[in-house]
């Protein structure tokens, strides 16, 4: 049997197992090695270690070899943010799709299926196709993070009769996405051949050109998000079980699951606001992360944040460096490194 | 309303809405022309060449793609016991859209019959795939991993697709159409030996509705019942990526109807598969046709994909529908 540790304080009571500890130590360590190696790597490589001295270096007083390249600027203003950001963006997603599936009690919910993908699609599009000639590119994660918050509501209010079930939240979730995603195509289809281009490779998903601002901004509703996270994460389990069970041990189910809904809103709408609709990582990560820790809601929330910025952070890094000159938006390649991982685990598992 | 009559009605539906799609296009024919042209064609009139060549063939088509999608789905459903499984998740879709691009831009596809065939290949690889990763290492198949690894194997081809189109990008504009789904400028005598097969595998469907019930009620209870559940399981398997597969070779990518059109029909006739099948059948044939009449008249003189008009149409009422269903759930 597992070992556990408790951690008594107040409405923050946790139980830590000792095993989930262990492992998301791992990843976490996983994790810093990555962002070490997206760092060191692209089209200029650099060691490990002069990637640290630069990141040290407050005062400009590094030896003249690797100041005179620029290369500080490029590790710490190219490379740095959109690596943060990457990572950002992943862990956003995977945490959308790990609520939802157990909101809905569905393994296939994801935020693609729920129409909140699509919203942001459709609006980003839209915003491509009429707008951007006019305003610049500035307003996009703005026009996204507002598609992705209308259909959501759109979806929650349509579900609504006396309470909203499960059931009846994903199939008009799957109804509104279906129409977006159809209104999205058709734009697509009769665009001019630039905007459809431009589009395509923002429903594929990129984080190129990621500036500080950017990643900082993404940052920031993160860590508002946070607390909602922490303080919820306690109650997801009862999401679990049936909705009569939930209220008879004390639970106000519908705002529950309308907060849980926000939430993963919240959190895909940021994500896909900045590194456009990347598709598969918020169905997958949550499934890998719950094959490689016992189950707890916490601790596969800390592994499926940390699984997703790995995903999307390796997908980048592979966007960037295998192909050079060309730079490959990211979402091409997180389902093909997240596939053969996750059915490797499945096929592993008995 | 008892079953029968509204699966009579939904017949009767469907055969309103084929001798519509004859009249229906650029140019309104008359019914007289219509029937003319069947029964008394004259090789020198343009509408009765018109009817009998471009919108018969499109017709059969729609009524062909649109039965085995919604079918498809049908299936899909039950032997996952997913509501929200497709068929797409089989891998047919993506799978068939890869080898499609993969092809033209390595061969630049020359005829629509390679399309086809290409099209079809990649359905079925896709679908064994992810039939052979959902039965490894057990016994039996799974539903929850025969659905994971469809969403798996479904995301990575659909990587690869991406990957060609991001990287050729004059492939990208003449693809998406397909991509899309269309019925248009697709040749019946090419297409035969798929409507054929497709035509096949419903009737195989319908005779299996018993089976499927039993099925549904739940593995022990099939079992307990004498089922052979692992056989029952891989024919509806065949099943599905065959009418899925030809669909999407037909007509590429219409996602709308496999999800959506079994909840519409177990919602209005019944949740007896012996109904159910034949409901999806007539339903989604007639929503097909329905929409790919509007998609031909919406624009003209361009035209709509197909995939786009038949989600425009459907959802509105998928969702009035989903939201009858009541606090049961």
């Amino acid at each position: 049997m597992s070992r556990q540790l408790t951690w008594r304080l107040g409405p923050l009571s946790r139980r830590v197992d000792l095993v989930t500890l262990m492992r998301l130590a791992l990843a976490l360590l996983a994790t810093l090695l990555l962002v070490m190696l997206s760092l060191s790597l692209g089209k200029v490589v650099l060691s490990p270690l002069e990637v640290v001295q630069i990141l040290l270096d407050r005062q400009g007083s590094l030896q003249g070899s690797l100041q005179g390249k620029g290369l500080p600027f490029i590790v710490e203003q190219l490379r740095l943010p959109r690596t943060l950001m990457a990572l950002q963006v992943g862990a956003a997603l995977g945490l959308s799709g790990l609520i939802l599936q157990a909101m809905v009690r569905n393994p296939l919910a994801s935020p693609d299926l729920l129409g909140i993908s699509s919203g942001a699609g459709a609006a980003a599009v839209c915003y491509l196709a009429f707008f951007s000639l006019s305003l610049g590119p500035r307003y996009l994660p703005l026009a996204a993070m507002a598609g992705a918050g209308l259909a959501a509501l759109a979806v929650y209010l349509l579900a609504w009769k006396q309470g909203a079930t499960p059931l009846r939240l994903v199939l008009v979730g799957v109804g509104v996405s279906a129409l977006l995603t159809a209104a999205t195509t058709f734009l697509l289809v009769f665009s001019p051949l630039m905007t459809t281009l431009s589009a395509y490779v923002w429903l594929t998903g990129s984080v190129f050109g990621a500036t500080w601002d950017d990643t900082l901004t993404l940052a920031g509703w993160l860590l508002a998000l946070l607390p909602a996270l922490v303080w919820l994460a306690r109650q997801v389990v009862v999401q679990q079980l049936d909705d009569s069970l939930a209220q008879g041990i004390g639970v106000r189910v519908q705002w529950l699951r309308a907060s849980l809904l926000l939430l993963s809103v919240a959190l895909a709408g940021a994500a896909i606001a900045w590194g456009g609709a990347i598709a598969f990582v918020g169905l997958i990560a949550p499934h890998i992360a719950r094959k490689l820790v016992p189950p707890g809601f916490g601790g596969q929330a800390v592994m499926t944040a940390l699984t997703g910025g790995m995903l999307v952070m390796l997908a980048d890094l592979i966007g960037r460096t295998a192909f050079l000159p060309l730079d490959l938006p990211a979402g091409i390649f997180v389902a093909a490194l997240g596939t053969p991982f996750f059915l490797f685990l499945l096929i592993k598992q008995r | 309303m008892s079953p029968a009559v509204k699966l009579g009605s939904a017949a009767a539906l469907l055969l309103l809405c084929t001798a519509l799609s004859l009249m229906t296009g650029a140019s309104w024919i008359p019914p007289a022309q219509v029937a003319a042209a069947f029964f008394d064609p004259d090789p020198m009139n343009i509408d009765h060449i018109l009817v009998s060549t471009t919108r018969l063939s499109r017709t059969l088509m729609a009524v062909s793609v649109g039965a085995s999608l919604a079918v498809a789905g049908a299936l899909m459903q039950a032997l996952t016991r997913n509501p929200l499984a497709s068929p797409g998740l089989f891998g047919v879709n993506s799978g068939a859209a890869f080898f499609i691009i993969l092809f033209s831009s390595l061969f630049s596809l020359a005829s629509l019959q390679a399309g086809l065939w290409c099209a079809f290949l990649g359905a079925a690889l896709a679908g064994a795939l992810v039939w052979l990763v959902g039965n490894l290492g057990q016994g039996r198949l799974n539903p929850l991993r025969l659905v994971l690894a469809g969403a798996a194997i479904t995301a990575l081809f659909s990587a690869f697709s991406q990957a060609l189109l991001v990287t050729d990008q004059q492939g990208l504009d003449t693809v998406l159409f397909w991509l899309a789904g269309s019925l248009s400028e697709r040749d019946l005598a090419l297409s035969a030996p798929l409507l054929a097969g497709s035509l096949a595998a419903l009737v195989l469907a319908l005779l299996c509705a018993g089976q499927v019930n039993v099925l549904n009620a739940g593995e022990e209870i099939a079992t307990g019942l004498g089922q052979r559940l692992g056989l029952i399981r891989l024919l509806l398997s065949l099943l599905i990526v065959a009418l899925a597969g030809s669909a999407v070779a037909l007509a590429g990518n219409i996602g709308f109807i496999g999800l959506m059109v079994p909840h519409m029909v177990r919602r209005g006739l019944s949740i007896d598969h012996r109904w159910l099948l034949p409901g999806c059948a007539l339903t989604g044939a007639s929503l097909l046709l329905l929409a790919d009449m509007l998609a031909r008249v919406a624009i003209l003189p361009q035209e709509v994909p197909v995939g786009v008009m038949t989600a425009l149409c459907g959802a509105p009422f998928f969702i009035i529908l989903a939201r009858r269903g009541g606090r049961r759930e």
